[in-house]
């Protein structure tokens, strides 16, 4: 019997990633009250501010009539002021995101993707543009970006580890960088400075297994990168666990110290960890810069 | 080794052994395999050197277990027996004497066991052998011992005791030559035995194996004022408890446990239970036994001597007070009263009870509805006695022709001999003739006849006279009628015609015509001269065999003589009499024997040669295992693998139905045709074809897109996920079980349904009996099935997809049966159809042989032709037509009864 009758199946199958995906998100956003987006000062946008008298200087066009005919003196509508801000978002999809150590666990692209898209969702409602770093899908605003995001969010990459994306970034917007931050380190860097120079300031979230973060291995053991290009052999698997506790931090330490000297925020997320806390934690260093 | 003896067949294997040292050097060289493992944090790890290498050694713990499981194997390699019989210095032959009487069938096995090690043994010394069996004597041949071990299972106990003038002959042959004796004995006296000890001493050394244990015996049986006593003995005084069962009949001849009792041997060899039961039970028992012990000796045969017979005495008119010692009856009464129950009363109070016997003492006449019941009474089996006197003599009975219930026919009045007013003597008894059955039985001198009734002569009466007096008249005649027979004592029951009923000679003539049991004084005389046949005998291990080919027995013999080969315990008949002859009887003894203090004797329980081979290689398998566990641990790839090795044993272990679950989840949610696996691979390979052939059509043409199909096992596999299921009747495909007939009228009941094809209308109209037919008659008599018809032209398979008439398949009959529609279902007006809205129906049986018509190969090309040319082709397409109606019916059901389609289908069918 050939296959094809499983052929709608399975594309539905596929197809019914994105919305659970885009669900989930949108669930999860639902979970950060949104504050007050405004800049506190009139201006251009589209909520009302107040009403002053007018002065010199103001044309007829601007005197509110409705309100200046319950009294005798004219008022100007002021709006508050609004403007928005472009997020760029570069999400980890090399092979070493697709690893899970555990059942239980989900994969760290996919915690990643969810962050990634539950901080657009976010971003969109309180009137951003969002877009990918790089040239595939410059910020914009509005729901579609949301399906478009999602889309393009799905795509995995055949490279070991990945490297941050800083082509492109508009100057003075924000950005966000979630990855497991295993590859060279010298590469983050390098994004970071040159996003600093534009004046990017951003977030910057390590996803990582807690298998990662515990090294719970023992035994003769190779282990070998997702793509197996890096292997490193052992014969006493536990007697490696210290130094590689010692090495994680130390790459922490580092990657912290680079975030403060550039301007960004950085923090270390655990697949097993609640995801809302992670949420709250990445659109709370997206409002402060503001 | 633990202060045993061991040994090896193959020693220089045990060499091997020296290599261990080489092994652990090398074992402690090569470290663990390692585990590969996906990890992303290996970046991390590089440039990280190990700190120490000693554990990638493997520890010496675990080399220390695989050098036990190489040593283990290298010794069992060598084949090590535990005890060697190293004695066996001596190269002479070895004879086995085994005893072989009942009292060792308890041990027999286990004598089996020591005797088969005793020949092993000798097999290993290359010695010869021979087995001589005591009981079954034969001329032992020394052959090599191999030859003999498997013989040993051929040997049974006997349940004689060795019968030392045959042995005698075979004892001296065995003169010529020097062997060793094993002797399996029972450790009972029997007469000889120390002759045969001799002369087997003088000839080698004896060794003696017997028994600790006692041996028990059911040797007697007595009834006392309806207490039945049963007596066991044991060999040696002991203190324990035996249960002993009574096994009898019940009403419907099938062997039940009637009682139990208990045996307190209390340091006494002898034992007793007692049973008191009614008598009614009492005539049931056909045995007692030991329970638990296997052996003629544990099992007691009863016979006619535990019953009491039921013999009704019949009276008419009232008793004559004062007149008891004239009483017709009762020197009878006296005689019965011991061993019978006696019922007095008219004829037709008696025969409900129906006895065993009646009497008519001096009553020549009874009503004629008693008469005519006593008759058929007696046609049945009955016995009536009959005793003449004054009355009878005075009446008209069988004057001028023969009374059914008598015997002969008499002359008037009778004769007196020997009174004051008549010549001669009173007469003596004749000695009895050879053939009547009274035959052997003394006669008393004393015993006179002073008046009797007098048999007309007639043609037939020399047969019929069982005595008579010393002039020749008849004293007692019999005649048979149907079964029973009724017997004439021409004399009165009490002395008043003659001496007879004072004399011991009444009472064996009444047990010779088994008025009374067996169980009278004079045994010994009441079987004189009689010849009894075996029924039932037993065999050493107390089972009861068929004894009707042995040879009969003369009665002393089988009071007198002991049991042997020509005269076995067990059940014998003589007529309608029957005489159990067991054993032990009440007088024997069953005494120890006490060997001479030169001939060592041992138990059973000496240290047996084993061979340890098996248990090595067990424990090398074990030491394997767990090795590979601590492997598994030591590398830490137990958590997955071991917990899938776990997984696998256990599925492994529970039902292969539990190993198809996974399949199952995957059918859930597909659709997939499936067919009865009918055990016949080109048939099954058939439906599978055809089922394959109509997926296609229905993937090409309809919206179920069906899966590959199925084979169905009914015994074992799940049948909730087919919808549909092709049955296929062979004519010799094998029945299901009925728990699968449960399962598959659940499927039934629950929606499912079967096509069952009988494939053969082309030769055989449907309900014509071919063997198809009736093999589905057969398979489908456990099914719930409904009552069914022949397609109506409006059923809803006529046109759930296709609109159809005809349902061809490979042949072309129109008979094809469903669900008969519902009685009441009625044509509309001005309606095409009637209205049947409910149910699909959970059968359709024909025989078109639509899996050949469906069939094609994987890339669709037919398997088989249909008919001829484009008419055939039509015929294929119709037969896919039918297949894709049959499956949307399965699926959609009646949906297509609904009257909404009714316009659409009236303006296609151009009504």
């Amino acid at each position: 019997m050939s296959t094809h009758p499983q052929l709608r199946r399975r594309a539905e199958a596929a197809a019914s990633r994105l919305p659970p995906l885009l669900a989930r998100a949108e669930y999860l956003a639902n979970t950060v009250l949104l504050g007050d987006h405004g800049r506190r000062r009139s201006g251009l946008g589209d909520d009302f501010w107040q009403y002053r008298p007018m002065q010199l200087g103001d044309s007829f066009r601007m005197i509110d009539w409705r309100r200046s005919a319950k009294g005798d003196a004219q008022f100007v509508r002021q709006r508050e002021w609004q403007i928005a801000q472009s997020v760029s978002l570069w999400v980890d999809n090399s092979a070493s995101m697709n690893y899970a150590s555990g059942k239980n666990l989900v994969e760290k692209s996919d915690r990643a993707r969810l962050m990634a898209l539950a901080i657009s969702i976010l971003m969109i409602r309180a009137g951003e543009r969002v877009g990918l770093a790089g040239l595939e899908l410059p910020p914009r605003r509005g729901d579609g970006q949301i399906w478009r995001l999602s889309e393009m969010l799905m795509q995995d990459s055949v490279d070991d580890y990945g490297s941050p994306e800083a082509r492109a970034m508009i100057p003075q917007s924000r950005a966000v960088f979630i990855s497991d931050f295993m590859g060279d380190i010298s590469v983050v860097e390098s994004a970071l400075t040159k996003a600093a120079d534009r004046g990017v300031r951003g977030a910057l979230l390590q996803i990582l297994d807690p298998a990662e973060e515990e090294f719970p291995f023992q035994g003769r053991a190779i282990f070998e990168s997702m793509q197996a290009q890096v292997r490193h052999e052992t014969r006493k698997a536990n007697d490696l666990k210290d130094r590689y506790v010692a090495r994680l931090a130390e790459r922490k330490d580092r990657m912290r110290q680079l975030a403060r000297a550039t301007g960004w925020v950085f923090e270390t997320h655990l697949t097993n960890a609640p995801v809302q806390q992670a949420l709250l934690w990445l659109y709370r260093a997206m409002e402060r810069g503001q | 080794m633990f202060g045993l003896s061991l040994g090896f067949t193959a020693p220089w294997v045990l060499i091997a052994l020296g290599a261990l040292p080489v092994l652990w050097v090398l074992l402690r060289a090569v470290p663990p395999a390692p585990i590969r493992r996906r990890f992303p944090g290996v970046v991390l790890l590089l440039g990280l050197e190990d700190k120490e290498s000693v554990m990638d050694r493997t520890p010496w713990w675990l080399l220390l277990l695989r050098m036990v499981l190489i040593a283990c194997a290298i010794v069992a390699f060598a084949g090590p027996i535990l005890n060697p019989k190293a004695q066996g210095a001596s190269n002479r032959p070895l004879l086995v004497v085994l005893d072989g009487t009942w009292a060792s069938a308890p041990e027999w096995r286990r004598q089996s066991d020591v005797v088969v090690a005793a020949l092993q043994e000798a097999d290993r010394q290359q010695q010869e052998a021979a087995i001589l069996r005591l009981t079954a004597p034969e001329q032992p041949d020394f052959l090599p011992a191999s030859v003999w071990t498997r013989r040993v299972t051929e040997f049974e106990p006997q349940s004689w005791q060795p019968n030392f003038a045959k042995l005698e002959p075979i004892l001296d042959t065995l003169s010529e030559r020097n062997f060793d004796t094993l002797w399996v004995s029972d450790g009972l006296v029997f007469g000889g035995r120390i002759e045969v000890l001799e002369a087997l001493e003088a000839r080698g050394e004896v060794r003696v194996v017997q028994s600790d244990a006692p041996v028990f015996a059911l040797h007697s049986l007595s009834q006392a004022e309806g207490v039945l006593t049963v007596q066991a003995r044991a060999s040696v005084p002991v203190t324990t408890q035996k249960t002993v069962s009574i096994l009898g009949t019940d009403p419907s001849g099938v062997e039940r446990l009637l009682a139990q009792g208990v045996l307190d041997f209390t340091g006494e060899p002898l034992a007793s239970a007692e049973f008191a039961l009614p008598s009614e039970l009492r005539g049931r028992i056909t045995q007692f036994e030991i329970e638990g012990v296997s052996s003629a000796g544990a099992r007691y045969l009863t016979d006619d001597s535990i019953r009491r017979r039921e013999i009704g005495v019949v009276q008419v008119g009232s008793d004559r007070e004062g007149l008891e010692l004239l009483s017709p009856t009762h020197y009878l009464r006296q005689a019965l009263i011991e061993t019978a129950d006696l019922i007095d009363g008219p004829v037709s109070e008696i025969l409900p009870a129906n006895p065993d016997v009646i009497i008519l003492a001096d009553i020549p006449a009874l009503a004629p509805d008693d008469e005519a019941a006593l008759a058929e009474w007696v046609e049945a089996g009955g016995l009536l006695l009959r005793f003449a006197g004054p009355q009878m003599a005075a009446s008209d009975l069988s004057r001028d022709e023969e009374h059914p219930l008598m015997p002969v026919r008499l002359r008037v009045g009778g004769r007196t001999v020997g009174g004051a007013m008549s010549w001669g003597e009173p007469k003596a008894l004749a000695p009895f003739a050879a053939n009547s059955p009274f035959k052997g039985l003394s006669v008393p001198e004393d015993v006179r006849v002073t008046a009797q009734v007098v048999a007309q002569p007639d043609p037939n009466l020399a047969d019929r006279v069982l005595a008579e007096l010393s002039d020749g008249t008849p004293l007692v005649t019999r005649k048979t009628l149907g079964q029973g027979q009724v017997v004439l004592f021409h004399v009165t029951a009490n002395a008043e015609w003659s001496g007879l009923p004072l004399s011991g000679l009444f009472v064996q003539m009444l047990d010779r015509l088994t008025v009374l049991s067996a169980a009278g004084e004079d045994q010994a005389a009441a079987m004189e001269g009689t010849n009894w046949q075996p029924v039932r005998v037993l065999t050493g291990s107390g089972r009861l065999i068929d004894g009707q080919s042995l040879v009969g027995v003369e009665g002393s013999a089988l009071l007198s003589e002991a049991v042997g080969p020509n005269m076995r315990a067990g059940l014998y008949r003589d007529g309608v009499r029957s005489f159990a002859r067991n054993v032990l009887r009440e007088d024997d003894v069953m005494e120890p024997f006490v060997w001479p203090a030169h001939v060592p004797v041992s138990g059973y329980e000496a240290p047996a040669t084993k061979e340890l081979t098996v248990w090595f290689l067990t424990a090398a398998l074990v030491l394997l295992m767990v090795d590979t566990l601590v492997s598994l641990l030591l590398s830490g790839r137990l958590r997955g693998f071991g917990l899938a090795a776990l997984a696998l044993v256990v599925v492994q272990s529970t039902s292969e139905a539990q190993a198809q679950s996974v399949d199952h989840g995957a059918l859930a949610d597909e659709i997939a045709l499936a067919y009865v696996v009918t055990g016949d691979s080109a048939l099954d390979a058939l439906s599978h074809a055809g089922l394959l052939g109509l997926s296609t059509v229905l993937n090409r043409r309809t919206a179920i897109e069906p899966v590959a199909p199925r084979g169905v096992n009914l015994e074992t596999d799940e049948l909730a996920f087919f919808p549909f299921l092709y049955w296929p009747v062979s004519a010799d495909q094998p029945v299901p079980s009925p728990s699968a007939y449960d399962r598959v009228n659940t499927y039934l009941r629950s929606g499912g349904m079967i096509l069952f094809d009988t494939r053969d209308s082309d030769l055989a109209g449907f309900g014509v009996a071919s063997p198809n037919g009736r093999k589905l008659q057969i398979l489908a008599r456990a099914l719930d099935i409904p009552p069914l018809e022949p397609v109506p032209s409006d059923h809803v398979l006529t046109r759930t997809f296709y609109l159809l008439q005809d349902f061809p398949g490979r042949h072309s009959n129109r008979d094809v049966w469903v669900e008969a529609a519902p009685p009441d279902a009625e044509q509309v007006e001005g309606m095409p159809f009637r209205n049947l809205n409910d149910g699909v129906t959970p059968v359709v049986i024909g025989g078109n042989d639509w899996a050949s018509a469906w069939a094609t190969d994987a890339r669709g090309v037919p398997l088989y032709p249909v008919g001829r040319g484009v008419t055939g082709e039509r015929q294929r397409e119709l037969a896919y037509r039918f297949g894709v109606n049959l499956i949307t019916h399965v699926l959609t059901g009646n949906y297509k009864s609904d009257q909404v389609h009714v316009p659409a289908l009236l303006d296609r069918l151009g009504q």
